[in-house]
């Protein structure tokens, strides 16, 4: 079962972008508390997106002759694995370069790439993904906001009406790739639904951000009140977007990022240990390192299906479960850990970092797709139902 | 030579002579001879012997599928122990026995599958001593069902220098993928059966309940399988940090998908003639051999603890390294 995930290694040219991130990183990074660090890949800084694009840390998993790098997946989890454990922001980029882009190289047309692609690689075209709504979150088919064609013969467009809620970056982004019900009810499911382009600076867009329980604003609501985009804002075909939107998640669920969110918390916790010069709880800190390598190993035999050309929706899903259960034990235990030593000093960054982290981790487990929707995945990956 | 090529003679051949009967006639006193004579004519017990002391020169990353193959079929006879030892007293110019070896890394507790053995290859702390096995007056554990015993005594033999680290890193990683393979026998056993129970008026496999646990043995069970072969990937002299972290993973699933077997088989799954409690009952002792998840994690969180890189740097360099 699952039998080609399995062990794999990261080629040794791929290694090599490593200093070149890491010395990037760190004129970007050195300054920022740890607690910032800690927003992973929620923190949004579209100077040092940039500066990333500029140094051919973009696209690198995309064609040259749409100013990508051709490296493929290997190269992409070792630059991402250097910023996550870092802590860079990389908000800005994220969606774009790890979705948005392969999406509209894969399902585009020649327009749409050669517009859009280049300027992801570069850094400065920020994307957003428009898939829940306020009636749609598991179940992403019932989506109701709707795109008319309108005009006639080729010359017309699309009006576009509804809302979508939870799109992350969505105040900072240049367009969305929006999941959009083009002909039929919510009644027809996965027919009738497709993926459009909105440009977020056409009229009728309006964008609220909407504040979490950590203070931050990273996701909003987004309005559309009879936007009208041309014919080409259509991406690939009408009518297939579920197959596209399918195609698209496996990609946000391989990642490493799936199980480095909390991984500045354990090396902040692993400092302060140290600091102290308690040992005691060495084999917890064991336990947590076999699960991270463990977890290393299992995304890079994901990676290597995507290396190999595939979509491993079902090896991503089970990759990501496990991986957001790790990012969400970790502040459960080194919680427990500092507090049951409760007359040992603990610095106000890691107490902060340990906070934000303790109260974000639930989303951990919703974004990109809900445990339990993974595990039905994962299910019908093994031949039930 | 692909590990795949290795792995279908040798998944065909123990079909063929270790079944659920054959393992249960182990179990019960019955005589290795049938099934280890097929195993010795394979060929498969010199496969990590050097090519120039007359074996296939396999490396261990090559023969983890096998060893997990054993553990598929809950073969309570030390194949992947002997193969192990055969290779250490070949490189050490020993000639080896016909018979079944244990690798012994501590006297102090069981050693699983002793009773089944001829010898023992038992680390003393200071070097590695090919004892026969009744000088070391093996003693049935009382544990229904169990090829463990407890040994006493000083090992009688030929010595070799013991490897760095001794034999419990290179036999941790054996019993990790023993597990890996009995966990993946144990998911697909489970999956087949929930698609096959019918209760309520629809197979269980149906209920969402049930695919949630489902899906939790899928990852075990590919966690497990990706970290015994990690801990397989720098040959037989196993690196600590591997050991480690390949018995952490597997140790811990192995209670985890042992129960989550049993759960989803209801009642049967407990009686004796139906074969799961083969293999859950194999898991747990192979949890317990050669160091717990919790021992590894002391050993490799000590080492952690010692070093100022950051988690991912120093698991890249003292894992993957």
């Amino acid at each position: 079962m699952f039998d080609t995930l399995t062990l794999a290694t990261l080629p040794e040219q791929d290694e090599g972008l490593r200093s070149v991130v890491r010395d990037l990183v760190a004129r970007h990074v050195a300054g920022i508390p740890i607690d910032r660090r800690a927003r992973s890949w929620q923190g949004f800084d579209a100077g040092f997106s940039r500066a990333l694009g500029a140094a051919g840390l973009l696209g690198l998993t995309l064609p040259k002759a749409y100013g990508g790098q051709e490296r493929g997946p290997f190269a992409r989890f070792v630059v991402v694995e250097e910023l996550l454990t870092a802590g860079a922001p990389v908000a800005a980029h994220w969606i774009a370069d790890r979705q948005s882009a392969p999406l509209i190289l894969h399902f585009g047309t020649e327009a749409q790439r050669q517009f859009h692609i280049p300027r992801i690689c570069r850094g400065e075209s920020l994307f957003c993904i428009g898939m829940s709504e306020p009636g749609s979150g598991s179940d992403l088919a019932s989506v109701r906001t709707r795109a008319e064609r309108t005009g006639v013969d080729g010359q017309g467009g699309w009006l576009v009406n509804g809302q979508k809620i939870w799109t992350t970056n969505s105040m900072h982004s240049d367009y969305m790739i929006a999941l959009v019900r083009t002909s039929g009810t919510p009644d027809d499911r996965h027919a009738g639904l497709s993926q459009i382009i909105i440009d977020l600076k056409a009229p009728g867009v309006t964008v609220r951000p909407i504040v979490d329980l950590t203070g931050d604003a990273h996701f909003a609501e987004v309005f559309f009140d009879n936007v009208a985009l041309g014919e080409d804002a259509l991406v690939g075909r009408e009518g297939e977007g579920w197959k596209q939107v399918g195609a698209e998640l496996a990609f946000e669920r391989s990642g490493p990022e799936r199980i480095y969110s909390s991984v500045v918390l354990l090396d902040a916790w692993v400092r302060h240990l140290q600091a102290t010069g308690r040992n005691d709880c060495a084999p917890l800190v064991g336990r947590l390192t076999a699960e991270l390598a463990t977890l290393r190993a299992m995304s890079i035999a994901c990676t290597a299906r995507l290396a190999a050309g595939e979509s491993p929706v079902v090896e991503a899903s089970i990759v990501k479960d496990r991986g957001t259960g790790f990012e969400q034990e970790l502040p459960v235990v080194i919680g427990d850990d500092l507090a049951a030593h409760p007359d040992e000093p603990v610095s106000a960054e890691l107490y902060r970092t340990l906070l934000y982290i303790t109260h974000v981790a639930p989303s951990f487990s919703l974004r990109g797709g809900t445990r339990e929707i993974l595990r039905g995945i994962i299910a019908r990956g093994m031949g039930l139902r | 030579m692909q590990d795949m090529d290795l792995l279908g003679p040798f998944a065909r051949m123990l079909d063929d002579v270790a079944g659920p009967a054959a393992v249960r006639a182990l179990e019960a006193g019955g005589s290795i001879r049938p099934v280890w004579q097929a195993i010795v004519d394979s060929g498969y017990l010199d496969a990590l012997v050097g090519e120039e002391q007359g074996g296939a020169g396999l490396a261990l990353g090559q023969i983890a599928p096998l060893v997990e193959a054993l553990g598929a079929r809950a073969l309570p006879l030390p194949v992947a122990d002997t193969m192990v030892a055969r290779a250490l007293l070949a490189e050490a110019g020993i000639a080896a026995p016909e018979g079944p070896i244990v690798l012994v890394s501590s006297l102090a507790q069981p050693v699983s599958g002793a009773l089944l053995a001829d010898h023992a290859l038992v680390d003393t702390g200071t070097a590695l001593v090919l004892s026969p096995i009744a000088a070391l007056d093996p003693q049935p554990t009382g544990v229904h069902g169990s090829v463990s015993a407890k040994l006493t005594g000083v090992p009688q033999g030929p010595s070799l220098a013991r490897p760095e680290g001794g034999l419990r890193a290179v036999a941790a990683v054996v019993r990790a993928a023993l597990i890996a393979g009995a966990t993946a026998r144990l998911t697909e056993m489970s999956a087949a059966y929930a698609n096959d129970r019918v209760q309520f008026g629809k197979p269980i496999g149906r209920q969402q309940a049930l695919q949630q646990v489902l899906a939790v043995m899928a990852e075990d069970m590919i966690a497990c399988r990706i970290a015994a072969r990690m801990g397989a990937s720098h040959g037989i002299a196993v690196p600590v940090h591997l050991a480690a972290c390949a018995k952490i993973t597997t140790s811990a699933a192995a209670s985890r998908v042992a129960n989550s077997a049993h759960a989803v088989h209801g009642a049967i799954g407990i009686s004796e003639e139906y074969d799961l409690q083969l293999l859950t009952r194999r898991l747990h002792e192979w949890r317990l051999a050669d160091g717990s998840e919790g021992y590894w994690s002391g050993v490799l969180g000590a080492a952690r603890l010692g070093s100022a890189a950051t988690t991912v740097d120093w698991v890249r360099a003292e894992v993957f390294g």
